[in-house]
């Protein structure tokens, strides 16, 4: 079966969108980065802002992932 | 009966009855032409938009048991509890990745469950039974899990006695859930997930800016939580934990993260909320707007640490010697009663959408996967239908005799081990829907080893209250650190497939037939409708049978 022709992601689209989508892997992972107390900001030590303010940054990057990768009538990849 | 909480109680119980009214006026919503097939009892029609989908993926997702579990960790440990929130981080891009391709082809198959899809993909009724069954025991006990997310608010609102007085306001709950699930399918917790995430958000937002202002502020809380957890803990001698990890835990952490992360979208329960998605851009869209139910996640984690640094709740939580009350206590100390009875009714209706959505899946992996798979192959939709309805039953009331008649560290222990089990059946099903480089029989052997490890190696571990299955991680081989034991069974899963691969490849076994096409994993709905009465059937009768 040919997959009909539609205008999918261009090469670099889905390169940027790859990398945003890995990019919270070794970020959580590396652990002892974050490990640590200071800066404090509002209280919190530095442990959890970073951890509570990267599901955001999670969000972002696979929220950019999709509108790069979109196309119209159909999801890409 | 005594010290009953009366408001608490009485906003608890409208909060259950409302939600019964929705549960059974469920089957009237967006219904479809009939109820008696698997795509509308056990996927909702297959229609829901990005809204509905977020608010029963997040209702799925986020359990009750996850609300008392989590704080409660916290709570105990300190900043390994923590780990939760990476995990509920990182497994979206996963979910971006996976759920489209996922989706795509399971609605031009007609797929209903995870094991339906490597059915197919791989031509093997074998494989797919493994991961039936794989799915089927990990959500047993998760469904007994929601039981104790309800006990526990039940507990501190007085409703204790003994013998059946305490067990009947559950039984009573559980009876009636079984009943809108039956009449209802997937419709009941989809539209009660949305009284559910209201309550939760409420309670969260109101808990987050109310108690610290209470207690001192976050600075204080912090610091309350550090000096209290460095203290020595009576039974070990050792302190209970620490404000940020160690290096002695932070490849536990982190490999809890990752390893609880490759499973979140593999559980049945995650798949059948996923497939009741109306459009492939619905998942997309929900990956990235999930998150934000990760946030509350971490919030709530912090209320362990609320709890601990107000001295009347850790003083409460310590004479109950069950940190799982940690935040039933906090609630119940800090709001005023009408709203804690509010809160309560958060968490219970929390373990409601949950348990139903699992007992959907455990019934629509055993009536597609081993009952029409194995013993009726002619089954017609609407008899599909009614097996999974009775076995939806079956499993609830297997869920609440595991929760009433054992002791409830049994129920844990087998959560533990359905975490471990559920990561097994990754390669076959995540790794599936993007090649299938990897041989039918090669994926089973390597499913079977990470079986067999994980739990041999979980029965291993020892906790100061437990002498078996007493934690997630242990030693990883050859590398010297302690990590989340379902990471380590992966990796010995992938290179037993990847080697057997090799070897059965060499020696030339027949691999089975691909029923899907590569088009079918990038097809959306528009593409070509899902016909009612043409769930897999096509591809089922050519399917070589090779069980």
């Amino acid at each position: 079966m040919t997959e009909p022709p539609s205008p999918g992601p261009g090469l670099a689209s889905k390169i940027v969108a790859g990398v945003l989508l890995v990019l919270p892997f070794p970020v959580y992972l590396a652990v002892p980065s974050y490990a640590k107390i200071t800066p404090r900001l509002a209280g919190f030590p530095f442990f959890y802002w970073w951890q509570l303010l990267w599901v955001v940054l999670t969000a972002v990057c696979i929220g950019s992932a999709h509108l790069l990768t979109r196309r119209r009538g159909g999801g890409a990849r | 009966m005594k010290d009953v909480k009366g408001l608490e109680l009485t906003i608890f119980v409208f909060f259950f009855v409302a939600v019964t009214v929705v549960g059974f006026a469920a089957a009237r919503w967006r219904r479809g032409q009939t109820l008696m097939h698997l795509d509308e009892w056990g996927l909702g029609g297959r229609s829901f938009g990005t809204f509905v989908t977020w608010f029963l993926l997040g209702g799925d997702l986020y359990t009750a048991y996850t609300f008392v579990a989590v704080p409660a960790a916290v709570f105990a440990g300190g900043a390994m509890g923590f780990w939760a929130v990476p995990y509920a981080a990182i497994a979206y891009p996963i979910v971006f990745l996976v759920g489209p391709r996922l989706w795509s082809v399971s609605h031009r198959h007609g797929y209903v469950t995870t094991a339906d899809f490597v059915r197919g993909r791989f031509g093997s009724r074998g494989l797919g039974l493994a991961v039936a069954l794989t799915g089927i025991l990990a959500m047993m006990p998760y469904i007994a899990l929601q039981l104790v997310g309800i006990q526990a608010v039940l507990t501190v609102m007085g409703v204790t006695g003994s013998g059946l007085a305490r067990d009947l306001p559950l039984f009573i709950a559980f009876a009636l859930l079984a009943a809108y699930t039956f009449t209802s399918g997937l419709r009941a917790p989809a539209l009660i997930s949305f009284v559910k995430d209201t309550l939760i958000y409420l309670t969260i937002i109101v808990a987050v800016l109310y108690i610290p202002s209470k207690i001192g502020g976050w600075g204080h809380i912090f610091d309350a939580s550090q000096a209290s957890l460095a203290k020595p803990n009576p039974v070990t001698g050792k302190p209970s934990g620490s404000l940020i990890t160690s290096n002695m835990t932070h490849w536990a952490y982190g490999t809890l993260a990752l390893g609880s992360s490759l499973a979140l979208f593999i559980y049945p329960h995650t798949v059948t909320g996923a497939l009741a998605a109306g459009r492939r851009d619905v998942i997309r869209r929900n990956a990235a707007l999930l998150p934000a139910y990760s946030l509350v996640l971490g919030f709530l984690a912090l209320l362990g640490y609320m709890a601990r640094a107000t001295p009347e709740v850790a003083q409460g939580v310590a004479k109950a010697k069950n940190p799982q009350l940690a935040v039933p206590l906090l609630f119940d100390h800090a709001f005023p009663q009408w709203f804690t009875g509010l809160a309560f009714a958060a968490i219970g209706v929390g373990a409601l959408v949950p348990a139903a959505i699992m007992s959907i899946a455990a019934s629509n992996l055993f009536t597609r996967n081993v009952y029409t798979a194995f013993l009726r192959p002619d089954a017609t939709p609407a008899e599909e239908t009614r097996v999974s309805q009775f076995v939806s039953l079956l499993v609830k009331v297997g869920a609440l005799v595991f929760v009433l008649g054992f002791d409830k560290s049994l129920a844990i222990n087998l959560q533990l081990l359905g975490g471990i089990w559920v990561v097994q059946t990754f390669p076959a099903l995540a790794i599936g829907v993007f090649t299938r480089w990897f041989h039918r029989w090669a994926l089973l052997a390597g499913w079977a080893v990470g079986m067999v490890y994980g739990t041999w190696t979980a029965y291993d571990t020892s906790s100061p209250t437990q002498k078996h299955f007493g934690q997630s991680i242990a030693d990883i081989p050859f590398v010297g650190h302690t990590g989340y034991i379902a990471l380590t069974a992966f990796v010995f899963n992938i290179a037993v497939a990847v080697v057997l691969t090799v070897v059965f490849r060499l020696v030339k076994v027949p691999d089975g037939a691909d029923e899907t096409d590569p088009s079918d994993y990038t097809a959306d709905a528009t593409d070509r409708p899902a016909e009612p009465g043409d769930p897999g059937d096509a591809g089922r009768e050519l399917t070589p049978a090779s069980g």
